[in-house]
């Protein structure tokens, strides 16, 4: 049998340690091949510097000789218990795209705060962007405690400051773990430093972690991805975002409401399955000859999402060029697109002090918040976010790029 | 699900995205195991029926191995291929021995690769490339855009999340679409193990060598291995210390070759 996965992000402010943690936890369990060792070395030493874990994973020529993480990477590597994927998020706020990028494929975050400087914008902006994209197990390490001569004191002034910040946006961190990434304490093995913190090295904590079980018990949900003719066959392919699909189950068909029974769910060069659950993608075939096509949800008969054509949500803005508010945006939720009428933005805020910078706002800039009211030209399906986020999430569109992540609030 | 049912999921559901979008698609075959695996992926998208063609890219100095596998599997299988070579540059005498293995690959493989595009108007390619096969894969989106020069901007890639990914724009010539991003060396083996999928015979040792990627004979080295099965092969995966691609020539040049490759267009 396979070891289970587990994918993290290590988000935090720039410079607090993210890409030199993770050098330091694959040097220290020898996780990394001899001549990447090698490439290493000789890098910072072609650029006269002590051996930069961080180059692990700043692998740009420009991220290496400016010290800095560009884009999100991941990287591989196993406990005895499972293996991991680990992504690690640039901490540059103009860089915050790849930050999302790369937390939106993670099941659990590490946030991590350099002891002496404490919690900063970006440190708030990533914590607060978290939440936002419905991430519950998160931990805290403080980090570079080497420079604070491993005080107790100060670790426990930091975390404070940490947990208050937490407090306010709902995260309740798991675990909070006193560590030096450049020096090791705490990482692979246990410090002899900070014999008052009674807790976990960082290798015990991700331990600690749960891949979250994928929503199989919900009602069922399946997006129509695209429609194929193979055969005599008209074959409906998607992925069931929640729940369980069945052959001889009745569906409906959002936002048209047309009804169809599941003849058949196909496999290529496999016999036909009697049932498919979340995370699965199928292709199914219907009892009579509805038309169906890219965007309608297949849903659980006796359960139904809502169809609507205005709803409350909070956006997170990630372009340069400014949203106005009657922008004509399109939206992406699962498989559907739908054009936007108009926002009503109620509040525009800063993502980093979560603090209000306008109410009834005519736009919304980059990095922003805002809490809104959209208008949409069609119906679409969706639902609320904390109770369902495979329909309660989606992005704004402008002509051909992702500009902005939002969630479906009540 | 178990982990290859996840990865396979994953995997279909980005093929079936492209394939929604882009109807010039192709899939770029280099016969390796890993374009192989996303072969037998799009073969399972489409229920058997594949859409679109495949195109390989051939330099002219793969191994003979390489040939055989894709013209015997292309006819199993019934797949339209596409051969492309960049026949000028060869005919000028291009080849590893004559310039740098940059102009090489650059001229040969990415060069054709530009031809093919512009004749065969695609608007995106399905690549079997992976996160964990190079440090600057590890950054790539599953759409990832080509401007008109065929470049790369790494320094400003798109924003990508909850499955939702970049529609192409005028100024781009195509989009890579990568399946596999989220699949590691191993991964791929045991998938290859669990659903039988034919692979190229040089992967397997022989005389106590065998390659564990490949590409044109003229710049990769095998690697000393026993594995001479599949099972072996998991199994020597499962302990080793040594890079997948440390038998390709051009990842070793000077550490960023292969940045300088992708951002030129290079697979």
């Amino acid at each position: 049998m396979y070891k289970e996965k587990l994918k993290f992000v290590i988000v935090g402010h720039v410079d607090h340690g993210k890409s030199t943690l993770i050098g330091r936890l694959f040097f220290d369990t020898n996780s990394l091949p001899a001549e990447k060792i090698a490439e290493i070395e000789k890098i910072s030493k072609e650029l006269g510097r002590d051996v930069e874990f961080a180059f692990m994973m700043d692998h740009l020529q420009e991220e290496r000789d400016q010290g800095i993480t560009i884009d999100t990477a991941q990287a591989f590597f196993h406990t005895d218990k499972r293996d991991y994927v680990i992504i690690d998020a640039p901490g540059h706020v103009e860089f915050t795209k790849n930050m999302i990028t790369g937390a939106s494929q993670a099941e659990a975050a590490v946030l991590i705060v350099d002891v002496a400087e404490g919690v900063r914008e970006q440190t708030r902006r990533h914590a607060y962007l978290l939440s936002m994209l419905g991430i519950k197990q998160i931990a805290v390490v403080i980090n570079k405690m080497d420079r604070v001569k491993f005080s107790k004191q100060r670790f426990e002034e930091v975390t404070d400051d940490v947990l208050k910040f937490c407090d306010s946006i709902g995260i309740k961190p798991m675990q909070i773990l006193p560590i030096s990434a450049k020096e090791g304490d705490n990482v692979a093995t246990r410090s002899s430093h900070m014999d008052w913190h009674a807790g976990a090295t960082f290798l015990e904590m991700l331990d600690k972690f749960t891949v979250p079980s994928k929503p199989a018990d919900k009602p069922m949900r399946f997006p129509i991805q695209d429609v194929y003719k193979i055969g005599d066959k008209r074959i409906l392919v998607g992925r069931v975002e929640s729940g369980t699909i069945c052959r001889g189950q009745d569906v409906v068909f959002l936002p048209s409401a047309s009804r169809s029974k599941i003849q058949s769910i196909e496999q290529f060069m496999k016999p036909p399955l009697k049932s498919a659950s979340a995370g699965e993608s199928i292709g199914v075939t219907l009892e009579n000859s509805l038309f169906v096509e890219r965007g309608q949800i297949a849903c659980a008969a006796d359960s139904q999402p809502q169809i609507t054509d205005s709803f409350k949500a909070s956006l997170f803005w990630m372009s340069r060029q400014p949203m106005t508010a009657d922008e004509k945006l399109l939206i992406k939720c699962a498989t559907q697109e739908i054009a936007i009428k108009g926002c009503k933005i109620h509040r525009r805020i800063d993502s980093s002090s979560l603090e209000i910078i306008e109410e009834e706002a005519a736009e919304l800039r980059n990095n922003e918040i805002a809490e809104l009211t959209i208008t949409t030209k069609a119906p679409i399906v969706v639902e609320r976010f904390y109770d369902f986020p495979e329909l309660g999430r989606f992005v704004a569109v402008r002509g051909h790029d992702i500009v902005a992540g939002g969630i479906i609030t009540p | 699900m178990n982990i290859l049912d996840e990865l396979e999921s994953k995997s279909i559901y980005v093929i079936r995205e492209a394939y929604a979008q882009f109807k010039k698609l192709a899939l770029l075959w280099s016969i390796g195991k890993d374009s192989t695996t996303l072969l037998w992926l799009a073969r399972k998208a489409f229920f058997g029926k594949l859409p679109f063609p495949l195109l390989h890219i051939d330099t002219s100095y793969k191994f003979p191995e390489i040939y055989d596998f894709r013209d015997k599997y292309s006819k199993e299988f019934g797949l339209r291929l596409i051969i492309s070579q960049n026949e000028e540059a060869l005919a000028a005498g291009m080849g590893p021995e004559a310039s740098d293995k940059l102009a090489c690959c650059n001229a040969l493989k990415t060069q054709a690769l530009k031809m093919t595009i512009a004749r065969e108007k695609f608007e995106a390619l399905l690549l079997g490339i992976r996160r964990d096969e190079h440090g600057i894969r590890a950054k790539e989106r599953y759409f990832s855009p080509r401007d008109s020069e065929f470049k790369w901007n790494y320094k400003d890639q798109p924003p990508e999340l909850w499955d939702q990914f970049k529609s192409s724009a005028d100024d781009q010539t195509h989009l890579r679409v990568h399946p596999l991003l989220h699949w590691t060396e191993i991964d791929i083996w045991r998938y290859i193990q669990r659903e039988n999928i034919p692979v190229c015979p040089l992967y397997f040792a022989k005389n106590g060598k065998r390659y564990r990627s490949i590409g044109c004979h003229t710049c990769c080295g095998p690697i000393d291995s026993q594995a001479d099965t599949i099972d072996k092969i998991v199994e020597e995966l499962e302990t080793t210390t040594t890079a997948e691609r440390a038998g390709r020539a051009q990842d070793k040049e000077s550490a960023y070759t292969m940045q300088k490759l992708r951002a030129l267009g290079y697979m």
